[in-house]
C-alpha cells in the first residue's frame, strides 16, 4: 500500500506517525542523492512561493532552509525580524496574513515563543513548516539527526540514545525524543537535575544524572550546547563545573563504546559540554548532521508542498 | 426594570444561612423581604420549578474600570453580573491607577451608583500602587467603604511587610483577600510546572509558588489574627495547608474558581490563550483535591476571577497572552453541571458557597432570605440544558474557553433591593 502524505504543515514530530517520519527519512535519501550530482537542482518546487519568517535569529537553519528551496527551485523571501513590521507593534497573526496576502505557498517559521507556529497555522492556509518555536519543538533538526543516525547504523529501532544538556530548554531534544520513541529507540536524558526535570520519565525515557551511567550502553550519544545564560539564571555553578561533571571529555568518553556516534546540533562550544578532540575524532558525525540537514529540509519542503502527492 | 411589591410564588427556596430549603413563597414590598400576606398588591410572578436563592456573591472580579474600558466597564461588567445571578461583586483593586486611594474608591462608588446594575463592593490595595512596597493608606480606604483589601495579581513578597499590613488591616477589621504566590519561583511561568510544560517546553509555575505562600499566610494569621483569604486556590497542597489551618480554628478561607474545577494544564496543547490564567490550570489531581476540599468544606467560596480582555490582547502567542479568563456567565451553570448533577456537592452546598461563604469572608451579616432585610435574590433553572454560547454574553470580553460546553442550569431572574436586574428570557426593552 502506498503511503500518501496529507499535511499541510509541519509542526512538531508530536503530531506525526512513524510512517509519517519514515516516509519523510525515504523522500530524504532520494533528495541527499541531487545534492551528490554534478547539478545539484531539481524543478520539484518551481512556482512555489516560499516565505522563510525568522522571528528569532537564526544563521544556520536559515541558511540550510534557504539552500533546500534554491534547490528544488522555489522562489524565495527571507523575512528576518528587524526588517520586519513586528517593530513596529504589528501583531504576529496581522503580519503573516499580510505576508500570505501575496499567495504564499509556504511558511518556514521559527518564533521564539512555543506554540506560535502552531497558533499561525490554525489561521492561515498556507503550509507552515517549524523552524523552532521557543523549548517546543524543531522537528526538521530531530528528523536530520535521526536520519543520520539511521544511515550510519542502518536501522533506529532498538537503539540506546543518549542525549546530554539542557534537556530543560531545548526544542532539538524534545524533537528528538518523540521521534526516536517513535520509531523504537530506548532514549536516556543526562544532566544535572535543574536542566533535566524528572517529569521525562512519564512518557517513557530514562532520566540519568550521572553522566557516565548514560554514556555506558549508548549508541548514540546526542550533545547538546549548554547557553551560558543558564548558568547565571542558577542553572549550575559555572561553565566550568559543568563541563568537568556533564561535558563528554576525555575522561567520560572513555565509557562509550567504541562504536557509538557523538552528534552535536551545532554550535558547538568547544571544551564545555564536548572536547574538541572528540567533536574532531572518528566517532564524531556532526558535519555529517549538517549535510543531511539539507536533504531533509528539501523533503519536508516537497512533500508539505503538496507536489508528494501529484 | 421596575421595583414594585411582588410575590415569587411556589419556588424552592434555598437559603443556607437559615437552613431552609423547601417551597414557599417570598414577598417583596419596597426592596425588602416581606411576609407574603403583608405585601400589599403584589404582583404574583410563578417561580415554580425554579430554585430561590439569597443573591449570589463573587468575590472576586475584575471590572478594569478605569484604566482598560476596552476589555470592561463597570456598566458591562456588573450587568455580566446580573446575567449569571450575582447581586453583589467584589471589584478587584488593579485598575490603572490601582485603587490604592480614598479617591479611587469614590470614583469607583459613584460610577457604580450611576452605571452599575448589581451592588459593587470595593476592595482596597494592601500597599501603595500594589507595588509591594510600602502599605497603602488602610485607614483612609476603610472609611471610604472598602469591605477587603487585596494587591491582587500581585503578592506581597516581602514577609515583615506582610506581617504588618495583616495587622495594620486587622485593626480595622478588614480580610484580606491574597494572591498567593512567591515571585522568585514563579517567574517568567506561562503555565503550571508539570509533565505538560515539560512536553511542551514552556516555562511553568510550580505550585511550590503557591503553597510557600499560602502557607506563610497561614502562619501570620496565626501571629497576628488576621483574617486571610486565599484568592483562586489551585495547587492541592494549598488546599491541605488551609485544612489543616481550619482545624486550628485560625480565620483562614479559601475559595476555588470554576476553571479549576473544570479544566487541566493538558488543554493547553492547544496553545488557545483562553486556557492561559494565573495561577494556572494545574494537573488532575489538583483538580480533584480542589473538588474534594469544596465537598469536605475546606474551601468555602467560589469565585469567578471574572478577568475581561479584548480579543485582539488574547489573539497573540501564548507566551505574550495576558493571563486571565471571564467567568461571571459561566460560574453558576458550570458550577451546577459538574459538582450538583454529578452529585459532588449537595444544591444547598454549593449555593452557601456563593452566598454564606463569601459573606463569612467579608463579615456580611444578611445574606439571607429573612424578613426585614434587603431583596437580593436570585431565580435559576436548576435542570435546564443547553450549550454555552459567548455572543450572549453581556460582558465586553469574550475570553472565555467555555464556549460550546454542554451545561445544565439558567438564570431566570437576578433581584436587586427588589429591582430585578436580569431576567431569562431577555426582552427587548
Amino acid at each position: 500500500m502506498e503511503f500518501r502524505w496529507h499535511r499541510k504543515d509541519l509542526l512538531s514530530l508530536y503530531d506525526l506517525s512513524r510512517e509519517e517520519i519514515e516516509y519523510i527519512l525515504d523522500t530524504a535519501e532520494e533528495f541527499k542523492k541531487v545534492s551528490e550530482r554534478n547539478v545539484k537542482k531539481v524543478p520539484a518546487l518551481r512556482g512555489k512561493t516560499v516565505v522563510n519568517f525568522f522571528v528569532e535569529p537564526s544563521t544556520r537553519t536559515r541558511i540550510s532552509f534557504e539552500l533546500a528551496e534554491q534547490r528544488l527551485s522555489a522562489d524565495i523571501i527571507n523575512v528576518a525580524v528587524d526588517a520586519s513590521s513586528l517593530k513596529k507593534g504589528e501583531t504576529l497573526l496581522d503580519t503573516v496574513r499580510n505576508i500570505e496576502a501575496r499567495q504564499v505557498d509556504l511558511l518556514v517559521m521559527r518564533h521564539r515563543a512555543t506554540g506560535a507556529q502552531n497558533f499561525i497555522a490554525q489561521n492561515v492556509r498556507c503550509g507552515v513548516i517549524n523552524a523552532g518555536d521557543g523549548a517546543h519543538s524543531h522537528p526538521t533538526q530531530a528528523l536530520l539527526d535521526i536520519f543520520t543516525i539511521r544511515q550510519r547504523k542502518g536501522r533506529v529501532a532498538g537503539l540506546n540514545v543518549t542525549i546530554v544538556g539542557d534537556i530543560l530548554h531545548s526544542r532539538v531534544a524534545r524533537s528528538n525524543i518523540w521521534g526516536l520513541l517513535k520509531l523504537g529507540a530506548r532514549v536516556t536524558l543526562a544532566g544535572p537535575a535543574t536542566l533535566v526535570p524528572r517529569e521525562f520519565e512519564k512518557i517513557g525515557v530514562r532520566v540519568c544524572h550521572n553522566l557516565r551511567d548514560a554514556l555506558r550502553a549508548a549508541d548514540v550519544v546526542n550533545l547538546l550546547r549548554i547557553q551560558h545564560e543558564r548558568q547565571t539564571a542558577g542553572f549550575f555553578p559555572s561553565v566550568n563545573e559543568y563541563a568537568r561533571f556533564f561535558g563528554l571529555n576525555q575522561e567520560t568518553f572513555q565509557y562509550l563504546r567504541p562504536d557509538a556516534l557523538v552528534m552535536h546540533p551545532g554550535p558547538i562550544n568547544r571544551d564545555v559540554e564536548l572536547d574538541s578532540a572528540v567533536a574532531d575524532g572518528p566517532n564524531s558525525v556532526i558535519l555529517e548532521q549538517v549535510t543531511n540537514g539539507l536533504a531533509v529540509r528539501m523533503a519536508v519542503l516537497f512533500l508539505v508542498a503538496g507536489c508528494g502527492n501529484k | 426594570m421596575n421595583s414594585s411589591n411582588f410575590i415569587l410564588k411556589g419556588g424552592r427556596v434555598i437559603d443556607p444561612a437559615r437552613g431552609i430549603d423547601r417551597v414557599m413563597d417570598i414577598g417583596v414590598a419596597d426592596g425588602i423581604i416581606t411576609a407574603p400576606e403583608a405585601v400589599g398588591n403584589p404582583e404574583i410572578i410563578d417561580v415554580s420549578g425554579l430554585v430561590v436563592t439569597p443573591g449570589l456573591i463573587d468575590l472576586h472580579v475584575h471590572l478594569r474600570q478605569p484604566g482598560n474600558t476596552a476589555a470592561e466597564t463597570i456598566a458591562t461588567g456588573t450587568m455580566a453580573a446580573a446575567a449569571g445571578g450575582f447581586t453583589a461583586i467584589v471589584a478587584m483593586p488593579n485598575t490603572t491607577p490601582a485603587a490604592d486611594t480614598p479617591g479611587a474608591i469614590e470614583y469607583l462608588r459613584q460610577t457604580a451608583a450611576r452605571q452599575g446594575v448589581v451592588r459593587v463592593l470595593p476592595c482596597g490595595c494592601l500597599t501603595r500602587n500594589r507595588a509591594g512596597k510600602e502599605m497603602a493608606g488602610i485607614g483612609g480606604l476603610h472609611s471610604a467603604g472598602v469591605v477587603a483589601l487585596s494587591d491582587d495579581g500581585g503578592c506581597i513578597q516581602d514577609h515583615a511587610l506582610m506581617r504588618h499590613v495583616a495587622e495594620y488591616a486587622h485593626s480595622f477589621g478588614l480580610p484580606i483577600l491574597d494572591h498567593c504566590e512567591d515571585a522568585f519561583l514563579a517567574a517568567n511561568g506561562v503555565m503550571h510546572e508539570g509533565e505538560w510544560s515539560v512536553l511542551l517546553g514552556m516555562n511553568g509555575i510550580a505550585s511550590a509558588s503557591e503553597e510557600l505562600m499560602v502557607a506563610r499566610d497561614i502562619i501570620l494569621s496565626r501571629l497576628t489574627g488576621a483574617r486571610i483569604h486565599v484568592q483562586h486556590v489551585s495547587a492541592r497542597e494549598s488546599v491541605e495547608l488551609i485544612r489543616q489551618a481550619r482545624r486550628q480554628g485560625l480565620p483562614v478561607t479559601g475559595e476555588a474558581t470554576p476553571h479549576h474545577i473544570a479544566l487541566t494544564d493538558e488543554c493547553i496543547k492547544t496553545y488557545d490563550t483562553n486556557y492561559k490564567m494565573n495561577p494556572p490550570l494545574r494537573s488532575e489531581a489538583d483538580r480533584q483535591a480542589l473538588i474534594a476540599g469544596l465537598a469536605d468544606g475546606t474551601i468555602t467560596v467560589i469565585a469567578t476571577d471574572h478577568a475581561p480582555h479584548t480579543a485582539t490582547a488574547k489573539l497573540v502567542e501564548f507566551d505574550d497572552a495576558p493571563f486571565g479568563i471571564i467567568g461571571l456567565e459561566t460560574a453558576l451553570p458550570i458550577t451546577l453541571t459538574l459538582l450538583v448533577h454529578s452529585g459532588i456537592l449537595s444544591l444547598p452546598d454549593l449555593i452557601a458557597k456563593f452566598t454564606t461563604g463569601p459573606a463569612e469572608v467579608l463579615g456580611l451579616d444578611h445574606c439571607d432570605l429573612a424578613e426585614g432585610h434587603p431583596a437580593d435574590i436570585t431565580v435559576f433553572d436548576p435542570d435546564c440544558a443547553y450549550e454555552i454560547d459567548p455572543s450572549t454574553f453581556h460582558s465586553k470580553a469574550r475570553n472565555t474557553p467555555f464556549g460550546g460546553m454542554k451545561v445544565r442550569g439558567r438564570v431566570r431572574r437576578t433581584i436587586v433591593g427588589g429591582r430585578t436586574v436580569y431576567r431569562y428570557p431577555e426582552q427587548a426593552s
